[in-house]
C-alpha cells in the first residue's frame, strides 16, 4: 500500500526534494509536450540516415537475391544469424525488467519498464527483419507458417527448430506488444487530459477511454501480473529456442546442451546494456535525473556483472566439455576458436564479456555514468562478437579442409547492420517523443514509500535514524546528483 | 431539486483519502467510484469490489491454446501427412511441446487482454467516462451521486476528512468534444 514505508537504508528510487504527483506528470511529459530540442533533431537525423541506408541495401539484396551478401558454400549464415541473435537478445532485456522483476517485486523497475519494452519491441522489429531478408526471397516468407497450400498440403515440418522459432519470435513480440500498450494506458490518459485540440483528440483514440476507476485499476493490476507471469517463461523459451537453431544441428561448436541457459544469460547480459546505453542518455536529455537516479543505475550494473560472469563460465565449460568429450572435431572447433584466422574475434568477445564488466565489482566505476556508459558499449560490441564467433568459426573450417573458407562482409552486409541500427533508433527516438518513456502510475506509485524525500521525513519525525557513521543511501545519493 | 448529479471529492494524498472513504460510510454515504492516477491497494475490500475472474479468463484461453496446437500438429503431422523420418514416429510428442507451450502463452495473453477491453469497455475511439481530468494527475477523486445522497452532509463529511477541493457537477462525465 502507498503509505508503506521503506526502511531508510535502501536506496531510495525517486531523488530530489519537492517531488509531488504533479511534479512527476510534468516531468514526465515533458518530453512528449515541449517542441523537440536540438539533441534530438541531430539523433534523429542520423538515425534515419541510418534507415535509408537500410532501406537501400535491404531493397539491393531483394533485387539482387543473398549473392549480394559475403556467403560462400562453407559459410551459409553470417552476419544475418548473427544480428539477428543480436537483436532478440538486446530485446529479453525489456521482458527481464517488465516481467521477472515485476514478479520479483523489484520496485526499481518501475522506471525503467516503459523504455526498456519499447527497446524489446524495436529490437525484435529488427531482428525480423534479418529472418526475412535472409530468406532471400520475403514474398515466399509466410512458408514457415502452417497455413493450407498447393503442395499437396504438406505441412511445416513442427520437429524442426526453425519453426518453433517461428512460433516463439511471433509470439514474443506479440505478447510483448500487447503488454507494453496496456501498461501505456493509463499514462496515455493523462497526456489526454492535459491535451487541447487535435492532440486531445489523438490521445483520446489511444487511450482506449482509460478512465481511472476502482474496477479498471484493479482488472489493470490481475492483467499486468498474469502477462508477467506467462511472459516470464516465455522469454526464457524465446532465446531457448534461437539456441535450439544450433544446439540440434550436428556441426561442432553447436551441438551442445549448455546453449539454452547460455544464450538466455547472454541475452539479458546484452539487454541490460543496450538498456544503460540508451537510458543513461535519455535521462540526461531528457532530465528525468530524478527518476532514473544512480540507484538504478548500479542495479543494472549489478545484473550486468552476474550475467557476464555466467556468459564467462559458460565459455569456460565449452572448452571443457569439448576436452572431456574426446571428440577430435569438436575440440578441433574450440581450438580453432581461439588461435585460428578469427581469433580476434574471439579474443575481442572475451575482452568485451567476461573481462571488461568485472570492473563493475568496484563501486566507483559502477556507479560513475561515464564508465558504465563506455562499458555498456563494450559489452555490446562482445555480445556481438560472441554471435560471430559461434556462427560463422564454426562453419568456416568443416569437415573437409579442402572447403574450408573465410567469410569477408561485402557494402550490403555492413549497411544492413548500421542500417538496422538506424531503423531501432528512428524507431526509440519516436517514440520518446510521442509516449512517456516513464511509467508515470507506477513512479507515483513510490512517491510516498521509496523516495528520498519520504525518507528523509522519517529521519526528521524520528521515526526511524540512521546508524552512526552510516555513509550510505541518503547522502551518497545526494552526493551523486 | 437541485441540478447537481454528482458530488466530486478532491484528495492528494491517497492515504487520507482512504479514511475518507472510511469516514463517508460511516455516514451511510455511498461512493459511486473512485478515480485515482494509480491503482490503489486495499480499495478494492473497503468498497466491497468483487475479486477479478479474469485470472480464470486467462486459465481457459491458455488452454485453449494448447489444445489448438496440440490438434493442428497431431492432424498435420500423423493424421494428414505422416514423414517417414529415418523410421522415426510421426507422433514424436516431445517435439510439440514448443509451439504448444507459445500457443499457450499467446492465447492466455490476447484472450486475457481483450477480455479486459470487453469488460471495462476499452477500445479506440471510446469516449473517456471521466468525471475530472486531474484524477489522471494528482487528485484522487471520489464521486458520490447526489441524487441519492443529502448533498450537504456529503459536503460536511469530506471536508471533514481533509477534501482539499469538492466540486458539485451537473453533468456525469466531461465532454470531450467541446474545446
Amino acid at each position: 500500500m502507498s503509505s508503506h514505508s521503506e526502511s531508510i537504508i535502501r536506496e531510495p528510487l525517486i531523488t530530489g526534494q519537492a517531488i509531488s504527483y504533479s511534479q512527476i506528470t510534468e516531468d514526465v511529459c515533458a518530453p512528449v509536450e515541449r517542441m523537440p530540442s536540438k539533441a534530438w533533431w541531430i539523433g534523429f537525423s542520423i538515425a534515419v540516415a541510418g534507415l535509408l541506408l537500410w532501406i537501400i541495401a535491404v531493397s539491393y539484396t531483394f533485387w539482387n537475391g543473398i549473392g549480394a551478401w559475403g556467403l560462400n558454400k562453407t559459410v551459409g549464415w553470417a552476419w544475418d544469424i548473427t544480428n539477428f541473435v543480436w537483436w532478440v537478445g538486446i530485446g529479453h532485456a525489456g521482458t527481464l525488467i517488465s516481467a521477472i522483476l515485476l514478479l520479483f517485486r523489484q520496485n526499481w523497475r518501475n522506471s525503467i519498464n516503459r523504455s526498456a519494452e519499447a527497446m524489446t519491441i524495436f529490437a525484435v522489429i529488427c531482428a525480423a527483419s534479418f529472418i526475412v531478408a535472409h530468406m532471400g526471397r520475403p514474398w515466399v516468407a509466410y512458408w514457415p507458417l502452417p497455413l493450407p497450400n498447393q503442395f499437396g498440403s504438406l505441412w511445416v515440418n513442427f520437429n524442426s527448430p526453425l519453426v518453433w522459432d517461428v512460433f516463439a519470435i511471433s509470439t514474443y513480440f506479440s505478447v510483448s506488444l500487447v503488454f507494453w500498450y496496456t501498461g501505456l494506458l493509463p499514462d496515455i490518459a493523462t497526456i489526454r487530459d492535459r491535451a487541447q485540440g487535435l492532440r486531445k483528440r489523438i490521445y483520446s483514440i489511444l487511450s482506449f477511454g482509460w478512465n481511472g476507476s476502482v474496477k479498471t485499476w484493479q482488472r489493470f493490476e490481475t492483467v499486468s501480473l498474469i502477462l508477467a507471469g506467462v511472459s516470464t517463461p516465455l522469454v526464457l523459451s524465446v532465446h531457448t529456442i534461437v539456441s535450439f537453431d544450433f544446439a540440434t544441428s550436428v556441426i561442432p561448436g553447436w551441438h551442445t546442451t549448455i546453449f539454452p541457459p547460455y544464450f538466455v544469460a547472454g541475452a539479458i547480459f546484452s539487454g541490460f546494456a543496450m538498456v544503460l546505453t540508451l537510458l543513461l542518455i535519455a535521462r540526461k536529455v531528457l532530465g528525468f535525473e530524478n527518476y532514473i537516479t544512480m540507484a538504478h543505475i548500479e542495479s543494472m550494473n549489478k545484473i550486468i556483472i552476474l550475467t557476464g560472469s555466467i556468459v564467462g563460465v559458460a565459455y569456460g565449460t565449452e572448452f571443457f566439455i569439448a576436452w572431456y568429450s574426446g571428440v577430435e572435431y569438436e575440440q578441433y572447433a574450440f581450438i580453432n576458436r581461439a588461435t585460428g584466422p578469427y581469433w580476434w574475434a574471439y579474443w575481442s568477445m572475451i575482452t568485451c564479456n567476461v573481462i571488461s564488466p568485472q570492473l563493475f565489482w568496484f563501486k566507483k566505476i559502477r556507479t560513475s555514468v561515464t564508465a558504465t556508459w563506455i562499458l555498456s558499449i563494450f559489452v555490446n560490441i562482445g555480445m556481438w562478437f560472441e554471435r560471430f564467433v559461434i556462427i560463422v568459426t564454426s562453419l568456416h573450417r568443416d569437415y573437409l579442409p579442402s572447403s574450408w573458407a573465410m567469410f569477408y562482409p561485402t557494402w550490403v552486409d555492413v549497411s544492413i547492420f548500421i542500417g538496422s541500427l538506424g531503423l531501432f533508433f528512428t524507431l526509440f527516438l519516436l517514440f520518446l517523443r510521442v509516449l512517456p518513456a516513464i511509467a508515470m502510475a507506477e513512479v507515483k506509485l513510490l512517491l510516498k514509500g521509496s523516495s528520498e524525500q519520504s525518507k528523509r521525513k522519517l529521519i526528521e519525525h524520528g521515526h526511524a535514524a540512521l546508524p552512526e557513521g552510516y555513509d550510505g543511501s541518503i547522502e551518497v545519493a545526494n552526493a551523486k546528483n | 431539486m437541485s441540478k447537481v448529479k454528482y458530488i466530486l471529492g478532491h484528495f492528494d494524498d491517497p492515504d487520507v483519502m482512504m479514511s475518507g472513504i472510511d469516514q463517508l460510510q460511516k455516514s451511510n454515504i455511498s461512493i459511486e467510484d473512485v478515480f485515482t492516477p494509480f491503482p490503489i491497494h486495499g480499495i478494492e475490500n473497503k468498497l466491497g469490489v468483487k475479486r477479478s475472474r479474469l485470472p480464470i479468463a486467462a486459465f481457459c484461453f491458455g488452454i485453449t491454446g494448447t489444445i489448438t496446437a496440440f490438434v493442428m500438429i497431431y492432424y498435420m503431422l500423423v493424421v494428414d501427412w505422416p514423414m517417414n523420418i529415418g523410421g522415426k514416429p510421426a507422433f514424436a510428442f516431445p517435439d510439440f511441446i514448443p509451439v504448444m507451450f507459445e500457443l499457450t502463452v499467446l492465447f492466455a495473453a490476447y484472450g486475457m487482454v481483450f477480455t479486459f477491453f470487453y469488460a471495462n469497455h476499452l477500445f479506440p475511439g471510446r469516449a473517456p467516462r471521466v468525471m475530472d481530468l486531474r484524477a489522471t494527475n494528482d487528485r484522487f477523486v471520489i464521486a458520490i451521486d447526489a441524487s441519492l445522497n443529502d448533498i450537504n452532509s456529503v459536503d460536511a463529511v469530506l471536508k471533514e476528512a481533509g477534501a482539499i477541493e469538492i466540486k458539485h457537477n451537473e453533468r456525469k462525465y466531461i465532454s470531450y468534444d467541446e474545446e
